[in-house]
């Protein structure tokens, strides 16, 4: 009997490769991560591979690491493979080189993903692996999460008879993540198909010193060229290789594939070729064309390497008169695509060489149109295919076209019909849901596909396409069910659902869903309106859409629902239940049964009140849903308005704007900036409105202190200090209060602002509010309160306060929190999760220096929330001024951010020894006070800037070439402050060479670490900064070893300021941090304890934390200062006290740590005794440190070789004494 | 030989000295320790629903909703599959006492829901359980909930459990019933064996420093005991149950007093924190010595011989005994009268 599973590409591709190798080196990257998540939890869970045997799964510091980590396995005789996409599959090449060269059988699973060029993009196209085309590995194409199990397995099998290395890929996110029904292989067939003798062969191969051998020699010129043309013989006789392989897999499954699989009129004149999930959906239009009596054909292309001219023209129909190339990349420069050049070849080869021998396959050399299509999973629909077909009746088809975009710069793109539908989904049932990221919608419906998938004959299909943003995301779920097998690698369009759901009413404005919607469709949607009142809260369009579509619309108040069963503010289920209750995909009563066995299996015995809850709001669900119905005609005044103001700028108008709205796909290749820059400050424009409550100021309680804007990770709230008679148009309800403390005139006024639409709502600032009310001990000088009646209000006060005039910067006192927290941040409203512990960091950076500011940043959750696309919150102030920023890669920003110092620094000395030159021609008093300014404070610094717009008046009137290159780097003059950002996966791991050698540089440049111990925006996989017992992805068993001490090591340079930082524990030490780092004249690294939802704690508890880390001695903070030690003092303040709290108080608060308590208890106890001693044992090391006597006739390093042979420190800390009792503070 | 057994919700136990539910169940060996040093019958720390409904919910928040709806990161946590959940864990640990102690396991049991009380009760009888306690604290901090209704809640509660299982039940209850007596008795008449009296519960406390609420779990002091002796003392006439006192058992003078007012066992805890398991044995060695002191036959003889009806003064139980109270006082040394 043939078993079904419902499961992702991901999944399918994981399940071999953990079944079929030994050992498993892997690196999370977005599409891929989940493979290796995969691969790693089964065998934490004990999964055995084929031979009965554990995979040993190895995480390393980067792919670059991983392919040494596979080559090394792979020639001690494992069977070892990796899982990667994009950057990490370019980081492989170099050994993909030697491991090809070896002819060393492996599989790489990729899961094929854009690379970076203008921009980065996690979707998919064929940029990566087009990019290793030249390292030996033969590369086969799978199109469908059943091919990519398939091929997973014939790569495996064929790899090790040919000994030649597979990529084996498919297209990122839309196979990668497509949830579709497929057949499983059983152990039997896999064993059946790898032969023993092959493997006990690579096995023999491998490296040992029972029968040694040299291999990887260094050759010259005279043998290196014969040596590399010897393995020819293993390339030709691989295609032969895979084919019998396919044919073998065929025998055993009745899955036949070919190297090149044709489909279409065998008679067909036009043909398409392509390969990757495009194929599906040519595969689709063909079948349906041919129906419509077209003569046309399709080519998907397997085993693209070695690429077997032979195979492919057998393949193509003699009678092939015109053939259209697509590939899935761009090779800019090139005539023509990769693939196509390769068919041009194959097809002229034949026809020029059979000329002269036999007679050639095609009686005229076929017309060979090559183009480009799906980049970064750019939509690929059958109106496209059919465009192509119908560009090759053309008498002359235009060549390197582009197909999907609207090219109106070079004019590549044809056009398409986008209302051209096959008969493929007549019988199919298609339905969109938009929920918001939060609240379960994806996790439902992928629960519903299984549910179809598994419990019916249906074809099921799933796809979830989600918006850029962390918090507040809107996800839109594309689901097909049908008897017929699914083929439609592209989403569900216009006109197409029968059903639509919205889960959210907050986007009836904001998206024009029924769009989508198909005559008779239903729609369905979560509103707490009666249901008699709900049809007003329609938009008008959508009105009118229900009335000339005929839809039935039904609704539910689910969060009503939900909160009355127990559920709290979980839907999912609720709207689950819905739509099984009306779509009559199933009969009602089976897909309830069905739902709640879903529950059941989801919660079993561990959740038995959550599954009664689940029960509960299932059965209320139907109580509660209704039809609404339908007036006659169209009543409301509602529209959809754009999404930013009729005031913001052209092309956040016209780009931004539209990219907001979801029609990013209909913006012209003119509209975009050729070289990827964009302008700041444009997520000021995107009111999202997440926060149900908002923070309000009681002036009269309010000590300023500061605290509240300090915390805000969304720059939402503010203060100000302005002249009372700045203030006398002020709205009505805009609170000011007269300033209190002795640092500024007596006239002055402060007002704490919120910005009611960007605020998420996540109460941090509240929490962190020192006072209380007298005589109310729960009112503070903040409180929340609902947000909705404020909205207008506010949004008045909000842009009045935005007006009022910035307080003169050089008059304020840095040093204090109160002050600092006047500075206009130059980060706002970013996407970043509710309560993120990183962004507080970075906005308050942004407020002391973001006026001369340049930002490298490496990749990561801070590149997403700061450079995604359609919004930036970096900005810039009044005049202009702001932080200029750049994402280079992950793996080597400190290398980036040092390019960028040494630039300025040439500029900064070149404009100096011209301006030296040219002081003759100069105001001479003034050339003398720029070259010997002082600028390390905020008068100083703006002063410079007063001189350089003075000199530069000068210097335009002086016709002088040097006077002319003098005025283009005059700005270098002045203070540049360069920073270095990034996450613990970037620091820790794949950035930690780059790192050390911009520390060990000497250059002034400043790192930030937001350390969140974890790869937060690949989804929580274990990084070096993880500390020991925590569980993480890739460490499910909890992590055996100690966090790396990366403060410990900075400091090991003796010119590097090295900070350990936690806001939330100790706002004033991060401040001091942030203010020396930067004057430092030298590298510094601020390491920033940042709370993460990863974490595994609720971020309205961030600060609590926070001050447990510190309390417990997870995280001491500590500033050690190399100005120091010229005055002979010892570098090292510790600025937090000895730990207070045992680190289980710290502990169990998180997840992440707790939960190992439950998996592996006894491991749970022996880490939390280990960490226990190595926190106390770390604090009293740093306490010596900093007691250490420090002058200049003892050299630091033997000072600290005095310490580290000190039996003192071990001996005191076994009998839990010290005998250093001097502790800073 | 002074015989020290006695027998409570039908248990025959070797002493009236039975550790009451504290963290010491929590480790076997510990556990092993208080049998060693002469418990007769222990009983396990409480089984929350509370915490069982928690963990469900941190379990559901963050393994099964932990999606923010973002294409890189479907989750934050591996979703473990062999993960022990607290009444899991509660459960072996019963079977575990069960399997390495010769005296009887008491199983308390704290509920919020009806179905909870069952399911959960249910679930330590088949675990192994000779006995349950119901270790019931509501607060009746609804104004429309009267006294009646409150007392509802428990004998609703204890009928449905007594359906339900068949070891003996045991109630342990707060202090602050109006009419207890009248209440008991009701408890009684619909199942339960026996009555503990009262329950300590963590108190909240005000923070000084940051105002905030906090709980607070204090260990109790001997002077404790006086108003569970006193009660103990009242009921025993009205009650043909076990009655325990718990709370405030600290040397064998209290363990004397709590049996002269009629308990049939005596809980300790605080006293097991302060000094360890070794603190049974000295009690029960003194206990012995005061007996055959006072020429007692056994703990039976004893038991109730002060109850308020054999008590020399009957109403001293009853009065506030203010005047003598004030009487007893005795002025700090250096203060003139």
């Amino acid at each position: 009997m043939t078993r079904t599973v419902t499961i992702d590409g991901n999944q399918a591709a994981a399940t071999v490769a953990h079944l079929t190798n030994e050992v498993i080196a892997i690196y999370p990257i977005t599409p891929a991560s989940p493979m290796g998540e995969w691969a790693d939890s089964w065998s934490a869970s004990g999964q055995a591979n084929l031979w009965g045997t554990i995979p040993e799964v190895i995480e390393m510091q980067s792919e670059a690491g991983a392919a040494g980590a596979i080559h090394g396995a792979l020639q001690s005789g494992a069977l070892t493979t990796t899982f990667t996409a994009s950057q990490g599959l370019l980081l492989m090449i170099p050994n993909m080189y030697k491991i090809a060269g070896e002819l060393t059988p492996t599989v790489f699973h990729i899961a094929a993903r854009s690379i970076a060029c203008q921009a980065l993009s996690i979707f998919g196209d064929h940029s990566d692996v087009m990019a290793t085309r030249a390292t030996g590995f033969a590369m086969l194409a799978s199109n469908c999460p059943q091919e990519v199990q398939d091929f997973a397995l014939i790569a495996q099998a064929a790899t090790l008879q040919s000994r030649v290395p597979f990529l084996h890929f498919f297209d990122g996110f839309r196979t990668s993540h497509e949830v579709a029904k497929l057949i499983c292989i059983d152990d039997d067939t896999v064993r059946a198909m790898l032969d023993e003798n092959l493997i006990n062969a690579h096995r023999q191969r491998g490296l040992s010193p029972a029968h040694p051998v040299l291999r990887g020699s260094s050759q010259n010129p005279d043998v290196y060229f014969q040596a590399r043309e010897s393995v020819n013989p293993y390339y030709t006789a691989m295609p032969a290789i895979v084919q019998q392989t396919m044919d073998q897999f065929a025998l055993l499954t009745g899955r036949q594939y070919q190297l090149f699989d044709y489909v279409g009129d065998p008679q067909a004149e036009h043909v398409v070729i392509l390969m990757g999930s495009g194929a599906e959906t040519t595969h689709e239009a063909v079948d349906y064309l041919q129906r419509q009596g077209e003569k046309v054909g399709l080519l998907k292309v397997r085993l693209y390497r070695p690429f077997s001219a032979e195979a492919l023209l057998k393949a193509l129909p003699k009678t092939t008169r015109k053939i259209a190339v697509l590939d899935r990349t761009k090779e800019p420069g090139a005539d023509g695509e990769p693939l196509y050049k390769d068919v041009v070849t194959a097809i002229a080869q034949q026809f020029c060489h059979n000329q002269a021998e036999t007679k050639p396959q095609f009686a005229t050399m076929p017309v060979i149109i090559g183009g480009r299509y799906g980049l970064s999973s750019k939509e690929f629909t059958p109106g496209m295919v059919k465009a192509i077909f119908d560009e090759l009746q053309k008498d002359s088809p235009k060549n390197h076209f582009t197909i999907g975009i609207h090219d109106d710069v070079s004019n590549t793109s044809i056009d398409w019909d986008a209302h051209f539908r096959t008969d493929a989904h007549e019988e199919t049932f298609q339905a969109v849901f938009y929920g918001l990221g939060s609240d379960g919608t994806v996790s439902a419906n992928k629960n519903s596909i299984k549910i179809i998938g598994e419990s019916t004959e249906m074809q099921a299909q799933g796809y979830f396409v989600y918006d850029s943003k962390k918090a507040g995301a809107v996800t839109i779920s594309h689901l097909r069910f049908g008897n017929k097998s699914i083929h439609a690698s592209y989403l569900i369009s216009d006109g197409d659902a029968q059903f639509v759901a919205c889960h959210q009413p907050i986007f009836l404005e904001r998206y024009p869903m029924l769009d989508m919607a198909a005559d008779k469709a239903v729609f369905l949607l979560n509103s707490q309106e009666d249901k008699d009142k709900v049809w007003d809260t329609l938009p008008a369009d959508m009105q009118q859409q229900i009335l000339d579509k005929n839809i039935k619309m039904y609704s539910i108040d689910a969060y009503s629902v939900a909160d009355n069963t127990g559920m709290g503010k979980r839907i999912n289920t609720i709207m689950q239940t819905c739509f099984f209750a009306i779509s009559g995909i199933l009969p009602r009563e089976d897909a309830i049964t069905a739902i709640k066995d879903a529950v059941q299996k989801t919660y079993g015995k561990k959740g038995k009140r959550i599954v009664e809850l689940n029960y509960q709001a299932i059965d209320e669900t139907l109580a509660c849903l209704h039809e609404v119905t339908i007036p006659a005609q169209v009543t409301s005044k509602i529209e959809i308005s754009s999404p930013v103001s009729k005031d913001a700028p052209d092309f956040v108008r016209n780009v931004t704007a539209e990219i907001i709205a979801g029609r990013g796909d209909n913006i012209p290749v003119s509209f975009m900036p050729s070289d990827g820059t964009f302008p700041l400050g444009t997520a000021a424009y995107e009111k999202r409105n997440l926060a149900l409550e908002i923070p309000v100021w009681e002036e009269d309680l309010c000590t300023q202190c500061g605290k509240c804007p300090l915390v805000c990770p969304h720059a939402a709230i503010r203060s100000k200090i302005v002249a009372e008679s700045e203030l006398q148009d002020a709205p009505e309800s805009f609170k000011h209060r007269a300033m209190l403390g002795k640092d500024f005139p007596k006239d002055m006024h402060i007002s704490y602002q919120v910005a009611p639409e960007d605020c998420t709502g996540c109460g941090l600032c509240v929490d962190i509010c020192p006072i209380r009310d007298k005589s109310n001990a729960s009112r503070k000088a903040l409180n929340m309160s609902p947000q909705p009646p404020l909205r207008n209000q506010e949004r008045r006060n909000w842009e009045y306060f935005l007006q009022l005039p910035e307080y003169d910067r050089s008059k304020i006192k840095t040093t204090t929190i109160k002050g600092s927290m006047v500075f206009e941040p130059l980060f706002e409203f970013s996407g970043a999760c509710v309560g993120c512990g990183e962004t507080p960091y970075i906005r308050l950076a942004t407020q002391l220096f973001g006026d001369r500011m340049i930002v490298a940043n490496a990749t990561g959750c801070s590149s997403i929330y700061g450079g995604n696309l359609p919004t930036t919150p970096w900005t810039k102030n009044k005049q202009g001024r702001g932080p200029a920023w750049n994402n280079s890669l992950f793996e080597d920003n400190a290398e980036f951010g040092l390019g960028i110092r040494v630039a300025a620094d040439k500029h900064r000395e070149q404009a100096r020894e011209l301006l030296t030159t040219l002081k003759s021609q100069l105001d001479t008093k003034l050339v003398e006070e720029i070259l010997n300014a002082d600028e390390t404070d905020e008068a100083g610094i703006y002063a410079q800037r007063e001189r350089i717009v003075k000199l530069q008046k000068q210097l335009v009137k002086i016709d002088d070439s040097q006077a002319k290159l003098l005025n283009q780097l005059a700005e270098n003059l002045g203070r540049k402050s360069i920073w270095i950002i990034g996450g613990d996966g970037w620091a820790y791991d794949i950035g930690y060479g780059g790192l050390d050698h911009v520390l060990a540089s000497g250059r002034n440049v400043n790192i930030l670490v937001l350390d969140t111990e974890v790869y937060s925006n690949t989804g929580g996989q274990t990084s070096k900064a993880t500390p020991r017992g925590a569980v993480a992805k890739f460490s499910s068993g909890g992590k055996p070893t100690a966090k790396k001490d990366l403060a410990l090591l900075a400091m090991d340079y003796d010119g590097v300021y090295v900070a350990h930082v936690a806001y939330g524990a100790k706002d004033i030490q991060t401040l001091r941090a942030f203010l020396e780092a930067e004057a430092h004249d030298g590298p510094s690294i601020i390491i920033a304890y940042s709370p993460c939802i990863a974490h595994g704690v609720d971020l309205s508890n961030n600060h609590r934390q926070q001050q447990l880390a510190v309390k417990s001695g997870h995280w001491p903070l500590f500033r050690f200062d190399p100005e120091r030690i010229k005055d002979g003092k010892n570098p090292l303040h510790l600025d937090s006290a000895e730990p207070s709290i045992p680190y289980r108080e710290f502990v169990k608060t998180e997840t992440r740590f707790s939960m190992l308590w439950h998996t592996h208890p006894e491991d749970a106890e022996r880490f939390l005794e280990q960490a226990q001693r190595e926190v106390t044992h770390r604090y009293h090391y740093y306490r010596q440190l900093a007691g250490l006597d420090w002058n200049d006739t003892v050299s630091i390093a033997a000072t600290k070789a005095k310490l580290a042979t000190t039996e003192l420190v071990t001996t005191d800390l076994d009998n839990g004494q010290s005998t250093n009792k001097k502790t800073e503070s | 030989m002074v015989d020290l057994s006695t027998e409570y919700l039908g248990l025959k136990l070797k002493n009236p000295i039975v550790p009451s539910s504290s963290p010491l169940s929590k480790d076997v060996n510990s556990a092993i320790a208080l049998e060693d040093a002469g418990a007769s019958a222990i009983i396990m720390h409480s089984l929350f629903e509370e915490k069982i409904n928690y963990e469900n919910e941190h379990f559901e928040r963050f393994f099964h909703q932990q999606s923010i709806g973002h294409g890189e990161a479907e989750g934050f946590h591996p979703v473990p599959e062999d993960y022990q959940s607290y009444q899991e864990k509660h459960l072996e640990q019963l079977s575990k006492l069960k399997s390495q102690l010769d005296i009887p396991v008491i199983a308390s049991l704290n509920g919020t829901t009806p179905g909870g009380w069952i399911e959960y009760g249910s679930a330590l009888e088949a675990a192994g359980a000779d006995a349950l306690e119901l270790n019931v604290y509501y607060l009746a901090a609804d104004p429309l909930e009267d006294s009646q209704q409150v007392e509802t809640r428990y004998i609703e509660l204890l009928q449905s459990l007594h359906s339900h299982v068949n070891v003996p039940i045991t109630m342990k209850l707060s202090p602050h019933f109006s009419a207890l007596i009248p209440f008991t008795q009701q408890l009684q008449k619909n199942g339960a064996k026996g009555i503990a009296l009262f329950n300590r519960f963590y108190q909240p406390d005000i923070n000084l420093d940051t105002l905030q609420i906090e709980s607070k779990l204090e260990l109790s002091s001997s002077q404790e005991s006086l108003l569970r002796i006193r009660w103990t003392a009242i009921l025993f006439d009205y009650l043909d149950c076990s009655l325990a006192v718990t709370g405030g058992m600290h040397n064998h003078e209290d363990v004397l007093k709590a049996l002269l007012a009629g308990a049939d066992v005596t809980h300790m805890c605080s006293a097991l924190l302060h000094n360890g398991p070794s603190q049974i044995e000295t009690v029960l060695q003194n206990l012995k010595q005061w007996l055959e002191e006072h020429e007692y036959e056994s703990v039976e003889q004893l038991k109730g011989s002060s109850s308020r009806q054999h008590a020399i003064d009957p109403a001293a139980y009853e009065r506030s005994n203010y005047i003598n109270v004030l009487d007893s006082y005795t002025s700090p040394d250096g203060v003139l009268r």
